[in-house]
């Protein structure tokens, strides 16, 4: 029983990192746009659940619909003011820039609300604990279990079943080839950066119970975003979802068994895997 | 300004000492005599100088992007730090040498493994190695002390002839001045070299460099390796002068501080790591105690600023700004 009930904190984990990193993956593999400021939509999302459930009483449900618009709307003006011109520009210039934007939401997210961390009130529905029969569990980490896993059967359908599913598939696989038959990719990119950043603000509301929310957020979990990318591989939605659950259980389990070393061997091991296969878990050599 | 000059002289003539190049060292000196209060930030900004100038070599000139230089930095602070904590061995020329072997060593294996990939997993892996490097330190603390490191470290004199001083840091600040300058040399004799001619036609065009036949892996493993022996360094003359080892050496935040300030100075021009460090270091030390919000919200505009519009850094803006004076 408590490795069941260890093994369901850990997918509960994965799926917020997935919510929040499948957005990166698609992002990354349309444009090759290193962009790590994508944790900073996700705490700007948490912060716009906090915010208007405390001051305008909206449940928790509609506080997450309006972070997703209110982030997604966010993520399109920056992206058509600001990141468009960075597309040719080199990695190092994306990095530097995109971390310079973290910087800049840390500070006004600090100085707007403050630097404590913040707590996201759970609904009554969602409070509590939930009889399956062979064990009792968090009702909140199930429902994240329920949620990650539908939005991975939405997405999966909407790119292996859609018009622009599949329009992405190509832009990922071959940009310029995808142009040359007619499909606009910066239309394309805007359209799932905005997505993307949307769904990033919906994992950061409803990961805060578990990553907490704080200013500090977009630095402390870069690394874990950008390992689910690497190894799920860049505009791979299933390879995405697979990469976080698995992170998201060693995470939990290794902190439970290891509380000291834990984190070493998610490091250790995703440098080997990345070294045997740096396209990621689904990705095809030399791709 | 004379006449721009062919291309082959101008070749000839790159290496050929400037006579401004003595004045960053005139000015270090200066300041020795001028701020004798402040000769323990001014070490700082030394080792700072060093390690950058060594992130220089391996993103300027060799075309690495990494997010991971930290990892060498603090594995030449660790060696100096353990070896006098556990063995006793506190003569720091030879502790120099042990952590430039150290982690020049962990620099040519890592760059061995990692450098056949780029792009986004190469950013990744260094990351990785970087905090595979700092959970070690941590879980691993009978040697290095875990979290806490080893505070109270001391040092025998340098060649014999001069304490550290620990009060005022004199001889610490003339310590870091010597290894930076020698360090320096190096690092400019090898830029001009043809090996470094080769990194930057690495940079450049790496397929034309295949297809010429330059053995493109194995100079920047080499590369990486040097660059790690000479950020090893760094973090060996960082605790030379301040006697204590901790887990700030080795993370993101250094990491991503010194790749910062590299690109504010110029990043491929060997003084772009002087400049950006001491820009960074002297606004930092002004503001960030007594403003830290606005220092973040500052240095995050500037980054963003540089990205779009200066990516030359404070150097190249210079550059960009001599040359549209001369052209009148």
């Amino acid at each position: 029983m408590d490795l069941v009930s260890t093994l369901l904190g850990g997918l509960a984990a994965g799926m917020v990192l997935f919510i929040v990193s499948v957005g990166l993956s698609v992002t990354m593999g349309l444009m090759g746009f290193v962009n790590l400021a994508h944790g900073a939509f996700a705490m700007l999302g948490g912060y716009v659940v906090v915010y208007s459930m405390r001051h305008w009483g909206l449940p928790f449900s509609p506080a997450l619909a309006l972070a997703f618009a209110a982030v997604a709307l966010f993520a399109v003006v920056l992206e058509r003011t600001l990141y468009a011109r960075l597309y040719r520009a080199s990695e190092l210039d994306q990095v530097l820039f995109t971390i310079g934007l973290v910087f800049v939401m840390i500070a006004l997210v600090t100085l707007g609300v403050g630097p404590e961390s913040q707590r996201v009130v759970l609904p009554a529905w969602l409070a509590g604990q939930t009889d399956l029969g062979f064990l009792k569990y968090r009702t909140y980490s199930l429902a994240l279990i329920a949620a990650g896993t539908l939005l991975m059967l939405a997405l999966w359908l909407g790119f292996e079943r859609t018009r622009i599913g599949a329009k992405i598939r190509a832009a990922v696989d071959n940009r310029r080839m995808a142009e040359s038959v007619g499909v606009d990719v910066g239309r394309l990119f805007t359209l799932t950066f905005a997505l993307g950043s949307g769904l990033a603000a919906v994992g950061g509301g409803l990961g805060a119970e578990i990553l907490g929310l704080d200013p500090q957020y977009p630095l402390r979990y870069l690394a874990y975003f950008l390992i689910v990318v690497a190894v799920g591989g860049l505009g791979k939605v299933t390879g995405v979802f697979f990469a976080a659950l698995l992170i998201g259980v060693l995470d939990f389990v290794l902190k439970i068994y290891f509380p000291k070393g834990g984190t070493m061997f998610i490091y250790a091991l995703t440098l080997v895997f990345l070294l045997a296969r740096p396209q990621g878990i689904f990705g095809k050599h030399g791709a | 300004m004379s006449a721009p000059l062919p291309a082959a002289i101008e070749l000839a003539r790159r290496h050929r000492w400037q006579w401004w190049e003595v004045l960053p060292w005139a000015a270090g000196l200066a300041a020795f005599f001028l701020f004798p209060t402040y000769l323990a930030f001014g070490t700082q900004v030394l080792v700072t100088i060093l390690f950058a100038l060594s992130l220089d070599l391996v993103l300027g000139y060799a075309g690495i992007v990494t997010l991971g230089h930290a990892a060498f930095f603090g594995a030449g602070a660790y060696t100096v730090g353990m070896l006098a904590a556990h063995w006793g061995w506190t003569e720091p020329l030879s502790g120099l040498l042990a952590a430039a072997l150290v982690a020049g060593l962990v620099g040519l294996a890592s760059g061995w493994v990692l450098l056949r990939t780029h792009g986004l997993t190469l950013l990744m892996l260094t990351l990785c190695t970087m905090a595979l490097l700092e959970q070690a330190a941590n879980m691993f603390s009978g040697l290095t002390g875990g979290f806490d490191g080893m505070p109270g470290l001391s040092f025998k004199p340098i060649l014999g002839l001069f304490e550290f001083d620990v009060l005022y840091f004199r001889s610490q600040y003339l310590y870091a001045l010597a290894v930076l300058l020698l360090c320096f040399l190096l690092v400019r004799v090898l830029v001009y070299s043809p090996f470094g001619r080769s990194l930057t036609g690495i940079r450049e065009n790496v397929l034309r460099m295949h297809a010429v036949g330059a053995p493109v892996r194995a100079r920047q493993v080499i590369a990486y390796g040097i660059s790690a022996a000479l950020a090893g360094v760094a973090g060996a003359v960082f605790v030379h002068a301040t006697g204590y080892v901790n887990l700030a050496v080795l993370g993101l935040e250094r990491a991503a501080g010194v790749l910062i300030i590299l690109i504010l100075g110029g990043y491929g021009r060997l003084y772009g790591a002087f400049v950006g460090a001491i820009l960074y270091m002297v606004l930092e030390h002004t503001l960030s105690k007594a403003y830290p919000t606005a220092w973040q919200l500052g240095l995050g505009l500037g980054l963003m600023a540089v990205a779009l519009y200066a990516r030359n850094g404070v150097l190249g803006l210079a550059d960009a700004l001599r040359r549209r004076w001369s052209a009148r």
